[in-house]
């Protein structure tokens, strides 16, 4: 039996989809058999991101009313045997699914997948629930803004109240500048206020929205420190003990340069 | 059948019967005794006039229901007439100065609303609210909104262990952070009004607020 974890974070644009892509991806990569799951009905994105637009021939709601076998609706990428997509559907809207079909399918891929990952839509009402109802865990995405902390929490909140275990968190997008001349919130302090488990952090990398046009996860490129933050993230998952990225390379370097000439 | 018969006591009044009713053990042993009783061993105070009766429940909080039950038992019997109960009402909101527990976390959205005192053990978020009649107290950070007095009670005051609050309310007086208070540093705070108007102090001045507090002097 899998494990179906749910991408969410209240707050749209903090990078859910990016996130889900790029985790499944690279849990693919470490050879895990693994279906990602957009929810996001009416405005779907995952299969832009991931490069299988022109794939799809069924999709969410096709499966949830009947109109044809789970197996139809997958998507199976073009890079890797086992990772496989079920898409939204782009015509209908949030309210054409039951938070009940979602986690009937859910529960069908987890027979066969180890991991499913769901892409939830941002916001707190249908689109939600369906993403939530068949999860069993959750990674919250927020980036280091007020406002995208305080969609967080409230998700957490929300989290709390139903079955799913205790979330996890990513912090996207983080700008070491930033933060260093305090423009941007410290992990710190969003760790203070939000009280759950972090479980990566992912720097702001250009890279990503390259990736994001071209259809190619990030996480293929090793280039890219992003990827680096996400493979991380599929290790954490997969039970590696991986310490956190250092984020701010340069002066780490300097600070050990400084203690081996006992500066420090 | 003998039973011991201590959760049940008759007495002869004046005018009357009162039955003591022990309010230790559990309710099924004193319906079964007073049954007992009733129907056994005290039959020569069933036969003759008619009996009024007070019944005394000592200090045991029963619902109506039970009530009924042992008005049954009693109705059952011709003769007595059930004059009074008493007993001990339901617990009720009198206990007002009591401060009432509650941990967890407030999060963006979630409102937790306390008829009374409240202490509460965890922080209060941003978006989050924790409103009440009288006094809170957090042990813990205070970052979203608290209403003390709500209702119109102005002596209420908030504590918090790091009151860093959107907004403050007490009784019908809203503040906010900074501009209003400046930057203090960090220690146990709590907020009150004076003359109307929102006052923060260290929280061991509040002695002198609240003069019928027990105040520890030392040993």
């Amino acid at each position: 039996m899998g494990e179906a974890i749910v991408v969410t974070s209240g707050k749209g644009g903090v990078g859910k989809t990016t996130t889900t892509a790029n985790i499944g991806t690279a849990l693919a990569l470490q050879g895990k058999k693994v279906c990602l799951v957009d929810t996001d009905i009416g405005l779907r994105n995952l299969d832009v991101v991931m490069g299988l637009e022109n794939r799809i021939i069924y999709d969410l709601v096709d499966v949830a009313e009947g109109r044809c076998r789970l197996n139809q609706a997958l998507v199976k990428d073009k890079r890797f045997d086992e990772l496989y997509m079920l898409p939204a559907a782009q015509t209908k809207d949030k309210t054409s699914v039951t938070p009940e079909q979602v986690k009937d399918i859910i529960l069908e891929l987890k027979k066969e997948y180890e991991y499913i990952l769901i892409d939830c839509p941002a916001g707190i009402e249908h689109g939600f629930r369906n993403a939530i109802a068949g999860a069993d865990k959750a990674i919250v995405v927020t980036t280091p803004e007020h406002a995208a902390v305080r969609d967080a929490d409230r998700i957490i909140g929300l989290l709390e109240q139903s079955h799913v275990e205790s979330p996890k968190l990513v912090v996207n997008r983080i700008r070491p500048g930033l933060i260093k001349t305090g423009d941007m919130l410290d992990i710190e302090d969003i760790l203070q206020v939000l009280n759950i488990d972090l479980i990566g952090i992912v720097p702001d990398d250009e890279l990503v929205i390259k990736a994001a046009n071209s259809g190619e996860p990030t996480v293929m490129n090793p280039d890219s420190a992003a990827a680096i933050a996400y493979r991380n993230i599929a290790r954490r998952i997969l039970g590696d003990a991986v310490p956190l990225m250092q984020l701010d390379k340069k002066p780490g370097a300097f600070k050990k340069l400084k203690k081996f000439f006992g500066m420090g | 059948m003998t039973v011991q018969s201590k959760h049940v006591r008759i007495k002869g009044i004046k005018d009357g019967l009162v039955f003591l009713l022990d309010d230790k053990c559990p309710f099924e042993d004193l319906l079964s005794e007073l049954r007992y009783k009733l129907e056994h061993s005290h039959q020569n105070i069933l036969t003759g006039p008619i009996v009024h009766v007070d019944i005394k429940l000592g200090s045991r909080s029963v619902s109506e229901e039970e009530k009924e039950a042992v008005l049954d038992i009693l109705k059952s019997q011709g003769n007595l007439l059930i004059r009074s109960v008493e007993a001990l009402e339901e617990p009720g909101d009198k206990d007002t100065d009591a401060l009432f527990m509650v941990s967890g976390m407030i999060r963006s959205g979630q409102v937790l609303h306390h008829e009374g005192n409240l202490l509460f053990l965890g922080d209060v978020n941003p978006g989050g609210s924790i409103t009440c009649t009288g006094d809170i107290y957090i042990l813990g950070a205070l970052r979203g909104m608290a209403h003390a007095g709500v209702g119109g009670n102005e002596e209420s005051i908030i504590a918090a262990s790091l009151l860093s609050p959107t907004q403050l309310r007490i009784a019908d007086v809203i503040s906010r952070p900074p501009d209003e208070w400046g930057t203090r540093e960090s220690s146990m705070e709590f907020a009150y009004l004076s003359s109307g108007a929102m006052q923060i102090d260290k929280i061991h001045n509040i002695v002198k607020l609240r003069q019928g507090l027990n105040v520890f002097k030392g040993v």
